[in-house]
């Protein structure tokens, strides 16, 4: 196992291997029905869901809290026990194997028709293997579709592999039917907002850290938490990989193996319904019903899907020099702990750190590279030259490390038009130009449709052109930064540019992720990079844009400027246009309709300023710049806006003004 | 030195002492001590001391010099193949161990083609000459105590029996050496051998029964002064027994087995047997904090002992009365205990002593896994009912148990296959490679003892464990007494080992040994080792509050460049996972200067200032100059 978050060279994931052209050639009963006999844990069965139960019931950790809550609350113990079952009835999952093969069954037959190719890296299975036998797995997917919820345990049924337990929101529990197949998949459900219920969070943590301790079966959780909405990795949540942690902390395990799983889609089964959302039509209740009608999605063609699966990392060696588990000696471990700030700490670099490991992981298609193209050239481009600028953007990204799923031997130009193909619901190619449609196949502005209607249904295919440009944002994100940072800081000196680029990073970071703490490593990864593609020369502390490859610069600062823009344009509207103090309700409508009049006005020309995504991230940021305010009265969250705060952000954002220069000793 | 007249004052007072308690002995009973007063002690009187001595000035005559115990004892390969036992003093004397070869070779992966063989001899030359203080000898010359500087005396005490010091010796290596050695005959000797000390500033080292695995025996390299091995051998002496308050005044150079010996002959014993009761020796068991595999009874040394007496060079330090229990101040015995020589030589020591029991018994209980073993120890310590002796071994040990089995066994089933058979058959659904077993010993009355019995196999059973027979208890027991024979074989073969322990609370001994278990096995594939280590537990003592575990390590060294370093990184990696997992530093084995380095997270800042301040005012010129502890 790897103990180093360290991410300078990206390993090489191995060999793809299309598991569906097995499937297309034998039976999918004989498949769902084989025996399927993997190798445990030490060699131990798993435990059952009612021993898994009872363990947790019968756990100290749980007496203590329950009888501190019974003690607050004053009601009887009993009462807060029986509540605790009932909480850990709706959370368990009931993992059967005669489930496993009915989806198993199904699955495939959903598959195939959906997928052309579901390609894993069997290199990185058989690690996985390896590890499942000697430590507790904890198995770490980024989330980017519903379809990649039970992906996995389809995969590790195909190749033998224990089945996981997967931590999943209490929404899918309420799917009819579904809700139950899942469980009995191995799905457990987690509420969304737990809040400070403390029985709660004590009967989740205690349920976790069981199937940690006795590693009955890997786990499976979303470190990003909740699906992204915009196909960019989230920043980690941190609660569920502290329990998950803690067992080691705590001694209870001698180790525990976390893999990061980077899982791509050529194309994305919930595309649309994912910009409708982040441009503010409501999302659909997940229903039964929903997914029903949602057949209709089947038929449609979504071309490969990757599996990666990351070298195995060891938590004992990335807590080397870390942590000192001895922090635990003069406590019972069964009591309710706070973790320590080096805990903390190390947590949140775990996290972190593997978000990174799965962006590493990310095999990207094609059309990811056309996109990022397409999205600098709103009105299209003709084809020859949209595949002259992505077989060069190919060549960047492979400099950077990408990992790139570009067919052998087929010239450039068919690789386009069949991505083009593809996609057709987004972009079409006609007389040899390739251009953006405005919206399901409609190139004619219909004259019914209001001025309003059709920027949002232009925005519409942008933002879902943009998710695809997201998932390759990772590979150029830091050299990008850099090249930001240069002609935005007071000089060219390597300490004004590492200054400017970490208030940069600061800037996004809601928007990227970085391992906290690292900002001198990113730097210097962004430098050498550009160094390695030639964009970059370094004389002495001067940092300068070497005169040949300024394309290579301008081109990464264009990735970043519909962030910049949307980021500057809210900035605008609160210290311009907008009130001093609004509530959580008002931001987003009212910010909305402000950046569709500027629109409409011909004075912006980002669409992807409508996203709520990125407007939200801009409050958060605000917030944690502390440039806003959060007042709770009452039910009520009012946000109050320092105007002349958010104007300095902005002036440094647009190299009005320097930033604060930061610590620099090591550079 | 400063405190040359009041320790002679104190001295004055101390023999008037004991002259009148050498008095009413001799009133009460027929002591044959003819030099029981301190005065009267003369080195040259050594010959007519009652006590026969079963451990002479040359120790060399009946030991190894390389290696662990007598001389005559020894494990072998015979020329068949099979193992045998040397010598006459042991059970196993004498016979054929028909399952070793195959447990041997299987559980290291060793060959007995291969051969680790030692330096025969010791080579006078590699020993570096002794570095006299020509003063000091002279004047050491005048009191009439017997001394030596011959090498093979300075060599046998320049080491313990930690892996590292034998393996080093069987190399022909040897480190700096204690440049004499002097054999004080009583108390008074060595006060005048520290006043000397002090005079001509040499430095002093303790030597009790050898028995160290801490590298207290270590000479410090960066020690420039003479070093002076003070052997207490000769202090061997039972000086009276006080049959009505149960107690007994004994010098502090005895050895566990002798002081057993003589109080069993007066109906009395103190019921203090450490593993290496055979050779450690009553001072060493103060100096060290020691424990017994009998301390459920008779307590551990700091429960059993009463008065100590200890020379320093601020003087003598003792109590002024033996009562039971005080309350003046914190316990300056407690500064004594596990001081590890750094503070004086403790030349005499009152302890509590039992009647011989009336009945002993062993026992065994079989638990499918080490776990429902645990939990049965730890039922066992909660209703307070714990046998004499209650040792929990895990499956490789018991293994390991069963191949020093030496009854004939049929040629043609292996060894584990015959283990399988007969626990397949004997415990149904017990998985061969998952059980483990509890040893017991039960002393006392025999009505008692069966009563006792009875109790400790209910709780037992609860925990799923099953009656496995006083054989199997006893081969437990024997396995401790012959464990460091056994290294001495392993080195013969390219296999090296060692022995640890920790203390630990109950609810962390079973992660504490799986991980300790576990992250040997790891660090020995990772630093270069071919063949899976032997990496075992028990848990050897129980506590209200906590247990005692001891692990054994081992393996095959074949393909290193540098075998020791990567025993040491092991032992190393193995204590600070002892540490991480809420273990203490040690149980009984001390801290000596093996694992100093971590005394400070041990015990704090302040607490190690406190012990500094201590050895400062004691000794203030560091002539206890071991350097141990601190």
């Amino acid at each position: 196992m790897k103990g180093s978050l360290c991410t300078e060279k990206t390993p090489e994931p191995g060999e793809f291997t299309d598991i569906l052209e097995e499937r297309r050639r034998n039976s999918d009963l004989s498949y769902a029905l084989r025996t399927f006999s993997p190798q445990p844990y030490k060699g131990h069965p798993p435990t059952s869901a009612s021993a898994l139960h009872q363990a947790v019931l019968d756990s100290h950790y749980l007496r203590y809290v329950t009888q501190e809550v019974a003690t607050e609350s004053g009601e009887p113990v009993d009462v807060i026990r029986e509540e605790a079952a009932g909480i850990l009835e709706e959370m368990s999952h009931n993992l059967q194997l005669s489930f496993i093969r009915l989806l198993g069954y199904t699955l495939s037959k959903v598959f195939k028709r959906v997928f052309r190719r579901i390609l894993v890296n069997e290199e990185g299975l058989n690690k996985l293997q390896q590890a499942i036998q000697e430590y507790p797995v904890i198995l770490m997917p980024n989330h980017r579709s519903y379809v990649d919820f039970l992906v996995l345990s389809y995969v590790l049924f195909t190749y033998d592999l224990s089945i996981p337990v997967i931590a999943a929101g209490i929404p899918l529990m309420g799917m009819k039917l579904i809700g139950e197949i899942l469980r009995r998949s191995g799905a457990f459900f987690i509420r969304r907002a737990i809040g400070s219920d403390k029985l709660y969070w004590a009967v989740l943590s205690e349920y976790v850290k069981t199937i940690v301790r006795t590693g009955s079966a890997p786990l499976e959780f979303y470190v990003e938490g909740l699906r992204s909405r915009t196909l960019k990795s989230l920043n980690p949540k941190l609660g569920m990989m502290h329990m998950v942690l803690e067992p080691f902390f705590k001694g209870e395990v001698y180790d525990i193996c976390l893999v990061p799983i980077s899982i791509s889609y050529d194309r994305v089964l919930e595309e649309s319904l994912l910009a409708h959302e982040l441009l503010g039509v409501p999302k659909p209740k997940e229903s039964t019903t929903g997914l029903l009608k949602a057949r209709k999605v089947l038929e449609d063609d979504y071309g490969s899907m990757h599996l990666c699966f990351g070298q195995p990392l060891s938590v004992r060696e990335l807590s080397k020099g870390r942590i000192s588990r001895s922090q635990y000696n003069l406590v019972p471990r069964d009591l309710p702990q706070k973790p320590s700030e080096e805990t903390q700490a190390f947590v949140s670099m775990v996290a972190h750190g593997v978000v990174r490991l799965q962006e590493r992981g990310v095999v990207l298609s094609p059309w990811s590279l056309m996109a990022l193209v397409l999205l600098q050239n709103y009105g299209g481009l003709a084809l020859d030259s949209l595949a002259q600028r992505t077989a060069w953007l190919r060549g960047l990204a492979l400099k950077f490390g990408a990992l790139l799923d570009w067919p052998a031997q087929v010239p450039d130009e068919e690789v386009m038009l069949s991505s083009v193909s593809l996609h057709g619901s987004l972009v079409c190619c006609e007389e040899g130009r390739v251009f953006l449609l405005d919206e399901q196949g409609s190139s004619a502005a219909v004259s019914s449709v209001s001025p309003e209607e059709a920027v949002l249904k232009r925005a519409a295919v942008v933002l879902m052109c943009a998710s695809y440009r997201n998932q390759a944002l990772h590979v150029f994100v830091r050299p990008a930064l850099v090249a930001v940072a240069m002609p935005t800081a007071p000089s060219s000196r390597k300490e004004d540019v590492f200054t400017q680029f970490k208030f940069l990073q600061e800037l996004f970071s809601n928007e990227f992720v970085f391992v906290p703490g690292m900002a001198i490593q990113d730097f210097e990864e962004g430098c050498s990079l550009l160094l390695r593609c030639g964009a970059l020369q370094i004389s002495g502390q001067e940092l300068t844009v070497t005169e040949d490859e300024q394309e290579i610069a301008s081109f990464l600062r264009a990735i970043l400027q519909p962030f910049i823009q949307t980021y500057q344009v809210v900035f605008q509207h609160l210290t311009v246009d907008g009130s001093q103090v609004f509530t959580e309700r008002q931001y987003i409508p009212v910010l909305r309709s402000y950046v569709l009049k500027l629109i409409l006005a011909g004075e912006l020309h980002t669409y992807e300023a409508l996203s709520s995504d990125t407007q939200k991230n801009v409050l958060h940021t605000l917030l944690r710049m502390e440039a806003v305010t959060k007042m709770k009265t009452g039910d009520q969250s009012k946000f109050i806006v320092n105007k002349a705060d958010i104007q300095r952000i902005g002036d440094i954002l647009a190299g009005r003004r320097p930033a604060q220069s930061a610590a620099f000793s090591r550079l | 030195m400063a405190s040359n007249g009041k320790s002679s004052e104190r001295q004055k007072i101390a023999q008037q002492r004991l002259r009148i308690i050498a008095g009413h002995l001799r009133k009460q009973e027929e002591l044959d001590h003819t030099d029981i007063a301190a005065q009267e002690c003369k080195a040259e009187s050594n010959s007519n001391a009652a006590t026969p001595n079963s451990m002479p000035r040359k120790r060399q005559e009946i030991m190894k010099w390389n290696g662990w115990g007598y001389s005559d004892s020894r494990f072998l390969f015979n020329k068949k193949g099979q193992a045998e036992f040397t010598g006459k003093r042991y059970r196993l004397s004498g016979l054929i161990l028909p399952s070793l070869k195959d447990w041997f070779e299987g559980t290291f992966g060793a060959n007995l083609q291969h051969k680790s063989p030692a330096t025969p001899a010791i080579n006078a030359s590699a020993v570096h000459p002794p570095n006299l203080s020509e003063s000091f000898v002279e004047e050491l010359k005048a009191t009439g105590i017997p001394f030596s500087h011959d090498t093979e005396d300075r060599v046998f005490r320049a080491h313990g029996h930690c892996l590292h010091e034998i393996f080093a010796l069987r190399e022909g290596r040897f480190g700096r050496c204690p440049d004499m050695v002097v054999w004080p005959n009583c108390h008074n000797d060595v006060v005048k051998i520290v006043e000397l000390a002090c005079k001509h500033n040499v430095c002093l080292m303790p030597y009790g029964g050898g028995t160290s695995v801490s590298s207290a025996l270590e000479c410090p390299p960066e020690e420039k002064r003479s070093i002076v091995s003070l052997d207490t051998s000769q202090m061997n002496r039972i000086l009276w027994i006080d049959e009505k308050n149960l107690t007994a005044h004994v010098e502090a150079g005895i050895i566990g087995q002798d002081l057993e010996r003589l109080l069993n002959e007066s109906g009395y014993c103190t019921g203090h047997e450490p593993d290496s009761m055979e050779f450690s020796s009553l001072g060493g068991w103060v100096a060290t904090r020691a424990s017994g595999m009998k301390k459920n009874i008779y307590g551990n040394i700091e429960d059993l002992v009463v008065h100590i007496k200890m020379v320093t060079p601020r003087g003598v330090i003792e109590k002024s009365c033996q009562g039971p229990r005080v309350s003046t101040g914190p316990d300056v015995h407690h500064f004594i205990l596990g001081s590890e020589g750094t503070l004086g030589v403790v030349t005499e020591v009152t302890m509590k002593i039992r009647p011989v029991p009336e009945y002993q018994k062993y026992g065994s209980v079989v638990f499918p896994n080490f776990q429902a073993g645990v939990a049965c120890l730890r039922e066992v310590a909660k209703q307070r009912c714990a046998p004499a002796s209650i040792r929990l071994m895990d499956n490789e040990q018991f293994q390991f148990g069963h191949a020093l089995k030496p009854q004939e066994s049929s040629i043609f089933t292996s060894f584990v296959e015959g283990l399988k058979k007969f626990y397949i058959t004997k415990f149904k659904g017990f998985d061969p490679h998952q059980l483990c077993v509890a040893t017991l010993l039960f002393e006392g009355d025999r009505e008692k003892v069966l009563q006792h019995e009875k109790q400790v196999y209910d709780i037992a059973a609860k925990f799923g464990g099953l009656a496995a027979g006083e054989d199997n208890g006893q081969r437990g027991y024997m396995l401790t007494f012959v464990i460091a024979y056994l290294r001495d074989l392993g080195m013969e073969y390219y296999v090296i080992g060692e022995s640890f322990e920790t203390s630990v609370p109950w609810d962390r001994v079973l992660d504490l040994c799986r991980n300790v278990k576990e992250r040997i096995i790891r660090e020995c594939k990772d630093k270069g080792v071919q063949f899976a280590p032997l990496s075992t537990c028990r848990v050897t003592q129980t506590y209200d509050a906590g247990a005692c575990v001891y692990f054994y390590f081992a393996f095959n060294y074949r393909g290193l460049s540098d075998p020791l370093s990567v025993y040491l990184q092991v032992e190393h990696a193995a204590r600070e996972e002892i540490l991480a997992n809420g273990g203490s530093l040690s149980h009984h084995h001390g801290v000596g200067k093996l694992r100093k380095e971590w005394m400070r997270e041990t015990i704090s800042d302040v607490g190690v200032g406190m012990l500094k301040s201590v050895k400062e005012y004691v000794d203030p010129d560091n002539i206890f100059g071991n350097r141990n502890l601190l």
